[in-house]
């Protein structure tokens, strides 16, 4: 009897478990390959930080070395080179641009979405036309006109091109998040005789505050990384990081292992935070289409 | 477009606020909508409309501010002059290329590496960082380390690699600039595809997936017919975002390749900018920024028609 029913129910769970093994081979390869691909991509970030940890000497040697005596001395002299008044010009344009940016961007999104106005469709094309129009297009006059107010090499300049900069893409974002408050909710606040402010203050805004969070992530982003209105807008007073990164670059020649000293603490803010929020930059890059 | 994913998403949701809002409010009422609405509107209209207007007031003159006599009202000439000039047009030809490029590459690229990434593995979280980090990394740091570090002639890492099998060394931003670009604006968008199209694959119903897998459809096949259709929505927002994003390309080009060798890779915005700030010539790159912002409109119309339909068809 065992030996007639041996056969019949081992032969299927030995055929699972090859088939099992094949597929949990070929899931390891799919593994290593995803392993390979990202290390590959991520190779030149990590370039960059050896060639950071590096003497100019070793930086800039052929064949590329890959085993040193890793050194500070790179970033001692870039903030020797006073890299501290730029970053603060950064944290200034970045943190105050995206502090009005949310001022501006949670009543507008509440007119659009809560209690919306008439025309809220034609609203929120108008807002992302704006972030169509290339920016060339008004850097002449922006230019002209921030000279004659004597508003050119200032740091509110810088500020407020960045807030027009963001509240677009804010005003999506804070929209999308208000529209998944359930209007229930709202409802029974009415209900209750909560006036506007009490119902934004208690009901809405707590519901709102990781997009919040998310919207600001996204504004200090972009704002810390722009360039091109901070090349042409500022000088010695108001610039930014990215135009120190580049006076870095064109100074005095070429600093390999200086340069990229400079680039990872100018990029470690953004990549820290963007490390820790992850979802919310997709939300934030899409305008707050994907959830 | 977007506001079709918005309203895809809160369509019930709206429909049952505009029945219950719209009916017909009083004048009161609808200031009182309005009012937290106008300082945003009110500051986004000064600061990116107005300047155009004045830029297209500029475009009308003949300004340069190396010519002390100049600044007269020229009518249309400076957009004559534009249509003549042949370094305008191989820079729209260049910001095509580049855009189209980088967005196309950078969306397989995504596709491929959010597809690895939508299945459970070990380091799957740290693989997922390592692959959005190009995008967090300063653009002007991010194309210095692609213009010196990795493109370098001399001690560049991939010439070093190509060396490894044999390949001479390639003098990359001066013999091929707009692959060097292209590399770096890739290498900095690709994670940015690659988080939407990986929102869209989570978003995706299992039991279909499980059907066809059922009814023994292969991988690809489930692929082509199941994933990617549900995929689309999430691709043709990343093309549309990226694109709007990516046409303004200025960084890399500023200082990869400075638009060169001579202005071989130049785009419109990098080219504008020469005009204006280098060579002064305020009413020229005016007239240009009106010129793309038309061009921009144009497009930007017939892509959003094109979405919308298909969105439509899709309902």
């Amino acid at each position: 009897m065992t030996t007639t029913m041996s056969p019949r129910s081992t032969a299927p769970s030995a055929e699972r478990k090859s088939r099992e093994a094949r597929r949990r081979l070929s899931g390891s390869a799919i593994t290593t390959g995803t392993w390979v691909l990202a290390f590959i991509f991520f190779a030149p970030v990590i370039w960059l930080v050896m060639t950071a940890f590096k003497q100019e000497s070793v930086a800039a040697s052929n064949p590329p070395v890959f085993f040193f005596v890793p050194t500070f001395d790179q970033f001692a002299t870039v903030l020797d080179n006073g890299a501290g008044s730029y970053f603060l010009n950064s944290l200034i344009a970045t943190g105050v641009s995206t502090i009005f940016v949310i001022l501006l961007a949670v009543p507008a999104s509440y007119a659009l979405s809560i209690r919306p106005v008439k025309k809220t469709q034609d609203v929120l094309f108008f807002f992302i036309s704006t972030k169509m129009l290339p920016v060339v297009a008004v850097i002449m006059p922006i230019y002209v006109i921030a000279g004659q107010i004597k508003a050119l090499d200032n740091i509110w300049t810088l500020v407020v091109l960045y807030t027009a900069m963001n509240l677009p893409i804010a005003v999506w974002m804070m929209r999308s998040f208000f529209q998944e408050v359930p209007t229930e909710v709202l409802e029974a606040a009415a209900m209750d005789g909560a006036g506007l402010i009490k119902t934004l203050r208690t009901i809405l805004m707590p519901m709102v505050t990781p997009g919040l969070a998310a919207t600001a992530l996204i504004c200090v982003i972009f704002a810390w990384n722009e360039f091109f209105f901070a090349l042409n807008l500022t000088a010695a007073n108001a610039s930014t990081v990215p135009v120190f990164l580049v006076s870095q670059m064109t100074s005095e020649g070429l600093f390999l292992a200086k340069l990229s000293a400079a680039s990872v603490l100018a990029s470690l803010p953004v990549v820290i935070a963007g490390w820790v929020a992850q979802k919310q930059l997709v939300r934030g890059l899409s305008m707050g289409a994907v959830k | 477009m977007a506001s079709t994913l918005v309203d895809r998403h809160n369509l019930k949701q709206h429909k049952l606020k505009n029945a219950r809002t719209e009916g017909g409010h009083s004048k009161a009422e609808g200031w009182r909508r309005r009012g937290p609405l106008l300082p945003a509107l009110v500051f986004t209209i000064i600061v990116t409309q107005l300047p155009f207007l004045v830029t297209i007031w500029y475009s009308l003159r003949n300004w340069n501010l190396l010519r002390p006599d100049g600044n007269q009202f020229t009518g249309l000439q400076n957009y004559a002059d534009i249509f003549m000039d042949s370094t305008f047009r191989s820079s729209a030809v260049n910001s095509i290329v580049i855009t189209l490029g980088c967005v196309l590459a950078a969306m397989v690229l995504g596709i491929i590496f959010a597809l690895l990434l939508d299945r459970s593995f070990r380091g799957q979280g740290v693989v997922r960082t390592m692959l959005i980090t190009p995008f967090l990394i300063m653009p002007v740091a991010g194309a210095t380390l692609w213009s010196v570090s990795m493109l370098n002639p001399s001690f560049g890492l991939v010439n070093w690699v190509i060396s490894l099998v044999g390949i001479p060394p390639v003098d990359w931003t001066s013999s091929y600039p707009v692959i060097s670009i292209l590399m770096a604006l890739v290498w900095q968008w690709t994670p940015f595809t690659m988080l939407l199209v990986l929102a869209g694959l989570q978003s995706q119903p299992k039991d279909v997936l499980e059907a066809a897998q059922i009814d023994g459809a292969s991988w690809g096949k489930t692929f082509l017919w199941v994933t990617l259709p549900q995929l689309r929505r999430y691709i043709e927002l990343g093309v549309l975002l990226g694109t709007i994003y990516v046409v303004n390309t200025f960084d890399q080009i500023y200082l990869m390749t400075a638009g060169g060798p001579g202005t071989a890779s130049a785009n419109l915005p990098f080219y504008i900018y020469q005009r204006a700030f280098l060579g002064f010539d305020i009413g020229q790159a005016a007239a240009m920024g009106v010129v793309v912002v038309i061009a921009t409109i144009i497009i930007a119309t017939f892509a959003l028609r094109l979405i919308f339909r298909s969105f439509d068809a899709k309902d």
